[in-house]
């Protein structure tokens, strides 16, 4: 009698035509790797390599062999080892939007650089967001050396975060780090194969190209069993097709790539099938991550993905306002409703203004209601003891009101999704009477109010002595003789 | 008093009979209606409140309360008009005349019965002068109108015309509420105050009463 609500873009014939289309892409044209090791180990399975211009040329049963053996699913477990992520069917799950640049401070309005404070700040406060179920390393503090940014912002999430992390390197050497940290907190390698605690994002670089640090990041990942997520990144009109069918083949071509890349180096290797694409605004030359064309190519691209048995990923539910204004609502919301009733697996967004580029906590705190009430809507519209209903309106007239009825007080809680304070729902007067807030206030007063009840997670003390030695030691091999202060 | 305090707790979590139990035993044990009724029911009474005004518990927890409050009222009554300890106050009620809309002020009523006050509900489609002449009966100091229409709001003026002329007013405070009023609304009439929901209407009661 359930349904899981569920929208869809594309046809399966469209699917398979652009499948086919992408393939005879890659078997034709191929795509640049520019990584001596994966261009000997691509050789080796057949495919035609071209080493003066590193062109691969693919073949259709390597790509066929690379997609056998890719995992249907995979979990997720926070730093105390408890699963947190099923990434499979149509389970969605909501994570910040990664990488930002800046932040949108909250005091003074000013869009800036942030530092260690501001990520330990965003930390203790995705801590606490119910609807938000793992971190991303979602800032690049500017008070660390810039060629150890990746694997700092990985130390702070793993210091005072509990919920597992999508992250990714900036460099090769950033890897063997950022592995070290995380087997830290799982004890051995065993462990941290068996309980993948990270995901690392890997990004073809568009047009149809593989740079040397993602594409060794695809195979580094793939050894560890540490899970990845593709990003490929095409742009209408501009790096690929002006259509939405014709940028979908690009996605599809560079993250079939990819694939090939990961399972044929490490097959079942678990992996996201994911993008960041947008629709190109030729006006302002920006990559609106609102523009409804971006969402319905995230949502046509998780519909091959699952097309092909693979779970999902997209940047999706972010805006392009520099602002936490009604832009940025209107296109978070719609983004992350189209992203649950699509089934995209794990949603990466939240938090983010300025198309990626700048990280609000207010906003993360209206997002986070965004979440709650889209993965309300996914669980649909249940029957939950309404036949007969004629008692229930009998027990109604009889009386007058059914405020204390078993059947509310049974599941009032289940059927509805109460939001947190920053959505006003107050009459009028109770608004006026509590001070006239207005969103950008109760944002901010309840950003403060979730930093101020942080508690430390219960990662060993010792482990946290392990992980800030080897910052330690990472940060003095770039002449900073000490970490940046820590107190928030 | 151990007891006292369970009283309370089992009224904060909507335990009725619980209550019932406690507040028999309380009184068995030689502690009096009085402290039975201040530091257990409505101390309980308050906190749920507090609670509920703080989004921790929801309406339903809080009518479930008031429900064990009755329970625990319903044995100390008897003993408290006996020894000649009013109520908490008592409070008239109504939706004005010409208006059928009840269901809000329905929920004052509970919520008013709830916080230990004495509620005479005279239901919906009320005229000015059985308002002014029940809380004259019955000697009710409060009396509680809503509306929700804007075509009928208007005759809660009369209720306030009829305290005047009666040398009531002051004496007899009035409060009103529904969907069309407002505190301006209310000021405008020359009613005492304005409750924006059930929650604040005892808080008002509770501030006049003071």
């Amino acid at each position: 009698m359930n349904i899981r609500p569920q929208v869809r873009f594309l046809s399966d014939q469209l699917i398979e035509k652009i499948l086919d289309e992408s393939r005879d892409i890659l078997c034709k044209l191929g795509t640049k790797i520019h990584n001596e090791g994966i261009l000997e180990m691509l050789s080796g399975f057949g495919a035609k390599v071209d080493r003066t211009t590193n062109n691969v040329i693919y073949t259709q049963e390597i790509i066929d062999k690379a997609l056998s053996t890719v995992p249907s699913s995979f979990k997720l477990y926070d730093t105390s080892g408890e699963e947190t992520h099923d990434f499979c069917d149509n389970n969605v799950y909501f994570t910040p939007g990664s990488a930002a640049l800046n932040i949108l401070d909250s005091e003074t309005g000013e869009i800036r650089r942030p530092g260690t404070s501001d990520y330990i700040k965003y930390v203790k406060l995705v801590s606490s967001l119910d609807n938000i179920t793992s971190q991303s390393t979602a800032l690049v503090p500017d008070d660390i050396h810039e060629k150890i940014s990746d694997s700092y912002r990985l130390y702070l999430s793993l210091m005072y975060g509990k919920k597992p992390v999508v992250t990714g390197t900036f460099t090769v050497d950033a890897f063997n780090v950022m592995r070290e940290m995380q087997i830290m907190v799982r004890g051995d390698s065993k462990n941290l194969k068996e309980k993948p605690l990270t995901v690392f994002s890997c990004c073809p670089t568009s047009p149809l190209k593989w740079s040397d640090v993602t594409s060794q990041n695809v195979i580094d990942c793939g050894e560890n069993r540490i899970p990845i997520e593709f990003i490929a990144m095409p742009l209408t009109g501009f790096i690929s097709p002006v259509t939405i069918t014709g940028t979908l083949v690009a996605h599809t071509a560079e993250t079939l790539s990819g694939i090939v890349i990961s399972q044929l180096a490490n097959p079942g290797a678990p992996l996201l099938y994911g993008g960041s694409p947008a629709a190109f605004d030729i006006r302002y030359e920006t990559t609106p991550m609102g523009a409804v064309e971006t969402q319905m190519i995230d949502c046509a691209y998780n519909e091959i993905g699952k097309y092909l048995g693979i779970p999902t990923q997209a940047y999706i539910s972010l805006s392009d306002s520099k602002r936490l204004d009604a832009q940025a609502g209107l296109e978070s919301a719609m983004g992350a409703t189209l992203a649950v009733l699509s089934g995209i697996n794990s949603i990466s967004g939240p938090g983010m203004l300025d198309f990626e580029n700048c990280q609000s906590l207010e906003k993360l705190v209206v997002d986070n209601e965004i979440c709650g009430m889209t993965l309300r809507m996914a669980k649909g519209i249940v029957p939950r003891e309404d036949f007969p209903a004629l008692p229930h309106f009998q027990e109604l007239l009889k009386e007058n009101h059914l405020l204390i009825s078993d059947h509310t007080r049974k599941y009032l809680k289940d059927e509805h999704y109460f939001p947190g304070k920053v959505i006003d729902r107050a009459n009028l007067s109770r608004w006026q009477s509590e001070g006239s807030l207005t969103l950008k206030e109760r944002a901010k007063s309840e950003v403060d109010k979730h930093i101020a009840n942080y508690t430390p997670t219960d990662l060993p003390e010792e482990v946290k002595k392990g992980l800030t030695g080897l910052m330690i030691t990472e940060s003095k091999k770039h002449g900073m003789d000490s970490l940046p202060e820590q107190n928030v | 008093m151990d007891i006292i305090n369970s009283i309370s707790t089992q009224l904060i979590s909507g335990n009725d009979k619980d209550v019932a139990s406690d507040t028999k035993k309380a009184l068995d044990s030689g502690i009096s209606a009085e402290t039975i009724l201040n530091d257990g029911l409505i101390m309980g009474m308050n906190i749920i409140g507090d609670r509920f005004r703080d989004h921790e518990v929801f309406l339903p927890d809080v009518l479930m309360a008031a429900k064990a409050m009755y329970a625990g009222m319903e044995l100390i009554k008897p003993i408290l008009i006996k020894s000649g300890i009013s109520s908490r106050g008592k409070i008239v009620i109504g939706t004005i005349q010409g208006d059928l809309h009840d269901i809000g002020k329905n929920l004052v009523g509970i919520m008013l019965k709830g916080a230990g006050y004495e509620v005479i509900d005279l239901g919906h489609d009320v005229s000015p002068e059985k308002f002014v002449e029940v809380a004259k009966e019955t000697g009710a100091t409060i009396i509680g109108m809503s509306a929700l229409l804007t075509t009928t709001m208007a005759n809660m003026k009369e209720v306030v015309k009829i305290l005047k002329n009666e040398n009531l007013d002051g004496k007899i405070r009035t409060i009103i509420g529904g969907a069309p009023v407002s505190d301006q609304y209310a000021s405008d009439i020359g009613v005492d105050k304005y409750s924006f929901d059930a929650g604040n209407a005892v808080d008002i009661v509770k501030e006049l009463m003071a």
